[in-house]
């Protein structure tokens, strides 16, 4: 695997991102359960995959048993084919951004992104050159000299990127590197990071709990829930064809009604309708209660007219409308369930009154009916 | 320990904040407290002072004030054979235990703080309790062991008992200063290719180095000065420095442990006022 | 390492019950031997003595270590320092220099016509030195206890009408009492065992627990009863230390504030 690092095109920090792949990979503390339990997962050679999840789910226990910072209970970790479960974390040669930087603070900048060089033996030319070429990568040019503390977060961070990369690990670990930074900050790494994988090629495993920054940044998303995968797809996957309760409202906001499945479908209430097909997860059909999820942007107001035939619809009371510019937010009660309902509407339509009662409704092709 | 002497900081910006035209404070501190820290000031200084003025006298008495003034016991410190054994045995002996206290409580400060749970409290208040016993309890105890293994007035029966007894202060040291240290560096040196070894070296030691500096200090300062069970183990043939003065005082009335004396209240003073000194021309900056 | 102490420990612990037979005879001849309570009793009195002193003169000093300026600050901290750091042998030797007969302490009382002042040999000698000697002990713990309590308090008792000595009384004093307890208990201790001073400046006739401890140990070699003595010098330490330390860590408290003003 060392074999990496001593490419001949050492400015170049180009390299190939390597395969990582999880087998029953299991983290057992001896508590009530597994901290990790069972994980099967492929990531691909460049992929850039986002482990999200609540804080507790096992995302950053599973990104420590890849890094070699954390043992595997049970399970295979291979990179490349190859089973790195016992190989310690210095021996598997991924890099690792951390969300506090760890930055080395009694060394300056160039010594901190020289550091993985040195401990590789690379020549003292070879080391300037490269440390050269990775700050001019993350804009740090010129502040060679500086020590952690003398620098903003933003910076700091970025100089951790750039140690964490220097050595052309063909993996990069982020554990919510971006955590302790403020909004714009955040996103103006988020841009970078992007560029910098789209530049350096190499595989981005990044640990986030906001949906949103997974959302922008990832090429896959792997849903994290209580130790295990919930969810594994691209972001629009995730958003638009969730498979349970959990997904769909940790993904965007949405609308859930609980209906109970049928033989020939599923029933809410006393409207009912027939199911599209590619709207059902997998797993419903045989379970007891499932939901419908229907996202605020696919309701529509029935004002002007009913409910279009064959539309699933629920009447509601209109409890407050907002205009937030590119559209129309009507928080509504629905009369029958006594269920809080939102709804984005396109700004060219009507205002409702606030108190007045109306349907709400949404194409059948647009609702995914999920797993509790 | 430089990081612990910020504390004072924002006491100032406090008072900074006050209004800039003080007539007189709320909360003025009286006058007469400030007399009675003068005086206490004096009571912990002045009379150590003493033994300057006596290592000039020329007289073989402690009469103070001397009659008449010389140097002859700052020769006779230098020149005498058993006074000059004395000083050669305590450095010996304070070097040596300097450096194995420094390397034992090092290793059991770090081991103790990788590891919870009653055992390691256990191994804890075991290395902390030669800094509680009192010192003529371990002086008896330990003197009454060494006759029985044969090491009174051995320089390896002064080494063992001082390292004991320096040990606590190196792990109190060293423990401080580990309590800031970032465990994550240690995570991040992993993963940037360091074996535990590699790491310890590059990363940890020079971060907790401060504590390791001070804790080495601390025990060769413990074993230069530590006098009682010096006193009990000693031997004509092997006795320490402060052992020397001891009986200087108490048997032989031997003016040079004045001369000994000023010697150690002056390195004693400037090994103090240095740092502090650089501290105050720092801040004045 | 600890086994140094420790094994000679067991040791004289073992003795003390098994010379020259089985029992606790050596423990209770402590009782009953006339001259080893008269002695407790004197250093328990001693070390009363020295506690109340070092607390009159240390509160005051670290008091007004925390309202001074930073430069007068590290100056008081200096002169609590330096003594610490300086040789204990040479520190009580200067005391016997002082308070010797015709010493300057004695020549200063005749000075206003009263004779004969010779401290050397006395429990007051003892302790007048001993506060000298014990007082960094109390200073810097109680510093570091009172440096933690948030001046604020005070001015906000002011505002609230208040006078300043009131508010001291009323807010300073009862927070502050923790540190006092746990500086106290420690000097306490530390007293109760100290050998150097009372060796140098106290005498024979008027011995302490230490120099008793010494002589059956050097002059009398009867090593299981000093041993028996030892062991309950020992006890009664560790309890002191351990209720001083769940008050309020003052060993801890010790360490730090000592590592701090290097």
């Amino acid at each position: 695997m060392s074999t990496a690092t001593h490419t001949p095109q050492a400015s170049s920090i180009q390299t190939e991102g390597t395969h990582i792949s999880l087998h029953g990979v299991t983290k057992d503390y001896g508590l009530e359960r597994p901290a990790v339990a069972d994980v099967d997962l492929e990531i691909e050679g460049g992929e850039f995959v986002s482990f999200l999840g609540p804080s507790g789910s096992g995302k950053t226990t599973t990104l420590n048993m890849i890094a070699g910072l954390e043992t595997v209970t049970r399970g295979t970790v291979s990179l490349d084919g190859v089973d790195v479960s016992h190989l310690p974390a210095y021996k598997r040669n991924l890099g690792m951004l951390f969300q506090n930087y760890a930055l080395f603070p009694h060394m300056t900048v160039a010594q901190n992104v020289a550091y993985p060089l040195r401990e590789r033996k690379v020549g003292r030319a070879e080391i300037k050159e490269r440390v050269a070429a990775v700050l001019e990568l993350v804009q740090l040019t010129g502040r060679e000299a500086a020590l952690p503390r003398q620098l903003s977060g933003g910076q700091q961070q970025r100089v951790a990127l750039a140690r964490s990369i220097v050595f052309n690990p063909r993996a990069l670990l982020l554990d919510e590197p971006l955590g302790a930074l403020d909004k714009n900050l955040r996103a103006a790494l988020q841009l970078e990071l992007r560029r910098i994988h789209r530049e350096v090629g190499s595989t981005f495993v990044f640990v986030t709990h906001d949906q949103e920054e997974a959302m922008t940044l990832s090429d896959r998303i792997v849903l994290f829930r209580e130790g295990g995968v919930e969810q594994v797809g691209t972001p629009e996957d995730l958003y638009q064809r969730p498979n349970t309760l959990f997904a769909a409202r940790f993904l965007g906001d949405s609308n859930t009604f609980r209906v109970v499945p049928g033989a020939d479908g599923v029933s809410y209430g006393d409207v009912s309708w027939a199911a599209v097909p590619d709207t059902v997860a997998p797993g419903v059909a045989g379970s007891q209660a499932a939901y419908v999820v229907v996202r605020p942007e696919h309701m529509e107001l029935a004002q002007d007219g009913p409910v279009p035939t064959g539309a699933p619809s629920t009447r509601v009371r209109i409890q407050d409308v907002e205009f937030v510019g590119s559209f129309l937010r009507v928080v509504a009660r629905s009369t029958d369930r006594d269920e809080l309902i939102t709804a984005k509407l396109s700004p060219g339509s009507a205002t409702p009154e606030v108190g007045t009662e109306v349907d709400l409704w949404w194409r059948p092709e647009s609702q995914r009916i999920v797993v509790p | 320990m430089a990081t612990h002497t910020q504390n004072p900081a924002p006491r100032h910006t406090e008072e900074q904040g006050r209004p800039a035209r003080r007539q007189k404070p709320v909360d003025a501190v009286p006058l007469w407290l400030k007399a009675v820290g003068v005086l206490v000031a004096i009571y912990l200084i002045l009379p150590t002072l003493v033994v300057i003025p006596m290592s000039f006298s020329a007289g073989a008495t402690f009469q103070f004030p001397p009659q008449e003034w010389s140097l002859r016991w700052y020769e006779s410190f230098f020149t005498d054979e058993r006074w000059l054994r004395a000083l050669s045995n305590s450095l010996k002996v304070a070097v040596s235990v300097m450096v194995v206290a420094t390397l034992v409580g090092t290793a059991a400060a770090l081991g103790l703080s990788k590891s919870r749970g009653r055992w390691a409290e256990a191994v804890r208040s075991f290395l902390m309790l030669p800094l509680v016993a009192p010192g003529i309890v371990i002086a008896v105890v330990v003197y009454i062991a060494y006759l029985n293994w044969q090491m009174v007035g051995s320089f390896w029966g002064y080494l063992l008992i001082h390292t004991a007894m320096a040990l606590p202060f190196v792990l109190v040291s060293v423990t401080a200063s580990l309590s800031g240290f970032d465990a994550n560096l240690l995570r991040a040196a992993s993963s940037l290719g360091a074996n535990p070894l590699r790491a310890f070296w590059r990363v940890q030691l020079p971060l907790i180095l401060p504590g390791v500096l001070s804790g080495a200090v601390f025990a060769f300062v413990t074993s230069l000065d530590e006098v009682v069970v010096a006193l009990f183990i000693r031997s004509p043939l092997f006795e320490t420095l402060p052992v020397r003065m001891f009986n200087s005082v108490t048997i032989e009335i031997d003016p040079t442990v004045a001369a000994a004396s000023s010697i150690l209240v002056v390195l004693a003073t400037l090994f103090i006022l240095t740092p502090q000194l650089f501290r105050l021309v720092r801040r004045k900056k | 390492m600890s086994v140094a102490v420790l094994a000679p420990l067991a040791m004289s612990l073992w003795r003390s019950l098994t010379d020259p037979s089985l029992g606790l005879t050596h423990y209770t001849d402590l009782f009953t031997d006339g001259i080893t309570l008269t002695i407790v009793s004197r250093t328990l009195m001693t070390s009363l003595i020295v506690t109340v002193g070092t607390v009159v003169l240390g509160y005051p000093y670290a008091y007004l270590m925390t309202r001074v300026s930073t430069t007068t600050r590290i100056l008081m901290l200096t002169a609590v320092l330096v003594p610490f750091w300086t040789s204990m042998t040479a520190r009580n030797f200067a005391w016997l220099i002082l308070v010797q007969r015709d010493g300057p302490v004695d020549k200063m009382f005749s000075a206003v016509g009263i004779d004969g002042v010779v401290l050397h040999g006395t429990v007051a000698g003892v302790a007048v030195a001993m506060i000298q000697v014990m007082l960094p002990f109390m200073v810097l713990p109680l510093y570091s206890h009172m440096a933690g309590i948030d001046r604020k308090l005070l001015l906000a008792a002011q505002a609230l009408g208040s006078t300043p000595i009131r508010a001291f009384r009323k807010i300073f004093l009862p927070l502050s009492v923790g540190g006092v307890v746990s500086g106290s208990i420690l000097v306490f201790a530390l007293s109760f065992g100290f050998y150097v001073t009372p060796a140098i400046l106290g005498s024979p006739q008027q011995s302490l627990v230490a120099q008793l401890l010494g002589q059956r140990t050097l002059q009398l070699l009867d090593f299981a009863a000093a041993g028996a003595l030892g062991i309950v010098v020992l006890l009664f330490t560790l309890a002191l230390v351990t209720v001083a330390n769940r008050m309020g860590g003052s060993v801890s408290a010790l360490g730090a504030s000592v590592a701090k003003g290097k």
